[in-house]
């Protein structure tokens, strides 16, 4: 039977149905941080259990570290319980063997950035991690997933995850993304049209030659926001693309290993006429860059349009969302959305933060310099490694002299729970993945948009189309 | 793990759609490297007026007093009634810990995100689907004095001589019932895992690095 790229993921990591009825999924890799892993350490400690596969383990602290001061090492972090939770890893992974890239490590960043980056994360895999944006691997073809504690700890003990299987959601984008035009904006756009639980219960397969075009970077970026359209998983199927980005990679396995391993990664495709349970068409040279003005990532348009009237719409419970984001958002219906100003702006994420991204949001300064009423425009690369070549190739230079603030890697602003934060009622223009009330800050206000519509809105200090600007 | 077996309780209705895990934990509360302390903090920016942080208790807080949750006639409530979409967002795990540990041991929605979804079955907490339209009927009765009763053998909601039944993957069922740990559950089939990890091994040698 024809079988969906899922399918054939699923099928080859499927141990056997259990007694009762439900599946056990092998895990391939569990990537680990700070903040979900503590207390699943802690519970395999009490029950006195061992680590089922220490090698398929991989740690680094991202969530919580502060960004500035990182020559310090430990020392840097002053908030005393994120500290307590940095060195709760670092003991867990010796005692335990696991590899850990530390906060003083040059490898450090982003889970979500660090694995690709490493090769940790190859096709066709299996990967869990205590994070909801652990989709962003499934770029590689690789079923990534993010889960609980309970769960983290489950796979530590178990290498696998109690699960049904997911139904199949085609997203199909046809056509050519617009100049400017990015992967961040086109799953924006999905988002919107799909609604944050569209895709609840199923995993998304991005097809068709708007996703072929896209770089890894941008492939990242589109499944990485899976999960915000209620998808656990989102995939794309693997090509020559796929194929240059992994090779030579420190994890990646090499020689004829190599070829084995690609000659079974070409087969990590859907077969032509597999059926999906559900399909979207959307076509990619109608998408503008995309703002978001409510506290769902699903309340988004294009920069050239106004916010909407909650008034309008049709679906009550929809308006009455609307109508609360509004309020909290403090913006009016029929506003436009170049008219809103932005008070910070953050460039960073498992959405963003990558070298591309940074190029992108580089090449929008323009020579400009950041506008007089953004009090604070951040740059948070994804890892010590894409902030090490972005120093190499300039990009550092051009964001400082345009009076951003380059910083060490870390999930920093993108949910705020180091020091780099949105103060009451701020306005950011964020290149990060929810603008959920209070995600970036107390009474912050977040409008998720990609890195080059973020640089640019910094500069003018307000939204702008970086359609125009170019 | 607690069982769930039955619970008769006063229901709460949170009335909005889509409430992700930043409002149910807001984040700087997911610092501690603990599974327990997180109820004082459940829907932190709705139910304070102030911007709470770690360690604070609700004594020193500044109440929201029109927030459903700080409304006298629902103290004491164990079930929460809210809308579809329930816990998206965030995997944090935390969100579970914060319900269960304020006093909610079921939640009954339209629709729930998957994950969150999943983390209540691990905790004990019961998350029932129902009709949107009987939600709708149970969160204009929930007065504050307006009890259900929620039986999981049979599976039906009870609310005096009516009974609503809903779905429940008969897996989770035994295992919420028994209060059985998951880990255990699947240790007893090591060898079956140990089986399908050599055949794994020989068709991926790529994915073992040790």
């Amino acid at each position: 039977m024809a079988q969906t790229l899922y399918d054939k993921i699923w099928q080859a990591h499927d141990v056997g149905q259990r007694i009762d009825g439900n599946s056990l999924l092998y895990i391939d890799l569990q990537l680990l941080h700070e903040v979900t892993s503590p207390q699943a350490f802690e519970g395999l400690q009490l029950a006195n259990r061992p680590l089922w596969r220490v090698d398929a383990n991989l740690a680094t602290p991202d969530h919580n570290v502060p960004t500035s001061a990182r020559e310090l090492g430990l020392s840097g972090i002053t908030d005393e319980v994120a500290l307590t939770q940095v060195l709760t890893l670092d003991d867990n992974c010796k005692k335990f063997g696991v590899e850990q890239f530390d906060i003083q490590d040059v490898r450090q960043g982003i889970v979500h950035v660090v694995g690709p980056e490493q090769g940790a994360t190859l096709p066709g895999m299996t990967i869990v991690c205590g994070d909801s944006h652990t989709s962003t691997h499934g770029a590689f073809a690789a079923l990534a997933q993010g889960v609980g504690t309970s769960e983290v700890e489950h796979v530590m003990a178990t290498q696998c995850l109690v699960q049904n299987k997911a139904k199949n959601f085609a997203v199909e984008v046809s056509g050519k993304l617009a100049p400017h035009v990015t992967a961040k904006d086109l799953v924006l756009a999905i988002i919107g049209r799909l609604g944050t639980a569209g895709a609840t219960g199923h995993t998304i397969e991005y097809r068709g030659q708007a996703i072929r075009d896209l770089s890894m970077e941008g492939r990242m970026t589109l499944c990485n926001m899976s999960i915000e359209a209620g998808a656990r998983a989102g995939l794309v199927a693997v090509d020559d693309t796929t194929i240059a980005y992994v090779k030579g990679r420190p994890f990646a396995p090499k020689g004829e290993v190599w070829d084995q391993a690609v000659a079974y990664w070409r087969t990590l495709v859907s077969d032509d006429d597999a059926v999906f349970d559900s399909v979207l068409h959307i076509d990619a040279a109608g998408i503008a860059p995309q703002v978001s003005w409510g506290t769902s990532p699903e309340m988004v348009c294009g920069i050239d349009d106004c916010v909407p009237n909650p008034e309008a719409m049709q679906d009550p419970i929809q308006a009455e969302s609307a109508g609360h984001a509004l309020k909290y958002m403090d913006l009016q219906p029929g506003q436009k959305m170049t008219d809103i100003k932005v008070d910070r702006v953050f460039i960073g994420s498992c959405t963003n933060a990558r070298i591309e991204d940074l190029r992108a949001a580089a090449a929008a300064i323009q020579g400009g310099r950041i506008a007089d009423n953004v009090k604070e425009a951040l740059v948070v690369p994804g890892s010590g490694l894409v902030k090490a070549q972005a120093e190499k190739e300039g990009l550092a230079d051009i964001f400082t002299q345009a009076g951003f603030l380059w910083r060490a890697a870390g999930c920093s602003m993108c949910l705020g729970m180091n020091p780099d934060q949105l103060g009451e009622g701020e306005h950011c223009a964020s290149t990060s993945n929810r603008n959920f009330e209070g995600r970036q800050g107390y009474g912050g206000r977040t409008h998720l948009v990609s890195p080059a519509m973020a640089a640019a809105a910094a500069v003018a200090g307000h939204f702008v189309d970086v359609r125009e600007i170019n | 793990m607690d069982a769930f077996i039955q619970l008769e309780g006063m229901t709460a209705p949170l009335d909005r759609a889509n409430v992700d895990t930043d409002q149910i934990i807001p984040k700087q509360y997911l610092k501690s490297i603990k599974r327990t302390g997180f109820g004082d903090y459940l829907f932190d920016a709705w139910r304070f007026l102030d911007q709470g942080t770690m360690g604070m208790t609700p004594n020193e807080r500044q109440i929201n007093h029109e927030f459903v949750l700080n409304l006298p006639q629902y103290q004491g409530a164990s079930i929460l009634l809210a809308r579809d979409n329930f816990g998206c967002g965030s995997s944090r795990e935390h969100a579970v810990w914060a319900l269960k540990e304020f006093g909610f041991r079921a939640v009954i929605a339209p629709s729930f995100a998957d994950i969150f979804f999943g983390n209540c079955f691990k905790n004990g907490v019961l998350p029932i689907v129902l009709k949107a339209e009987v939600v709708e009927e149970l969160i204009a009765k929930s007065d504050g004095e307006f009890t259900l009763r929620i039986d999981l053998e049979s599976q039906t909601v009870v609310d005096g001589e009516r009974a609503y039944d809903f779905a429940i993957d008969p897996a989770l069922k035994q295992k919420m019932l028994n209060g059985m740990d998951d880990i255990d559950m699947t240790l007893e089939e090591a060898e079956l895992i140990k089986t399908f990890e050599v055949k794994h091994k020989a068709m991926q040698p790529w994915l073992f690095r040790g």
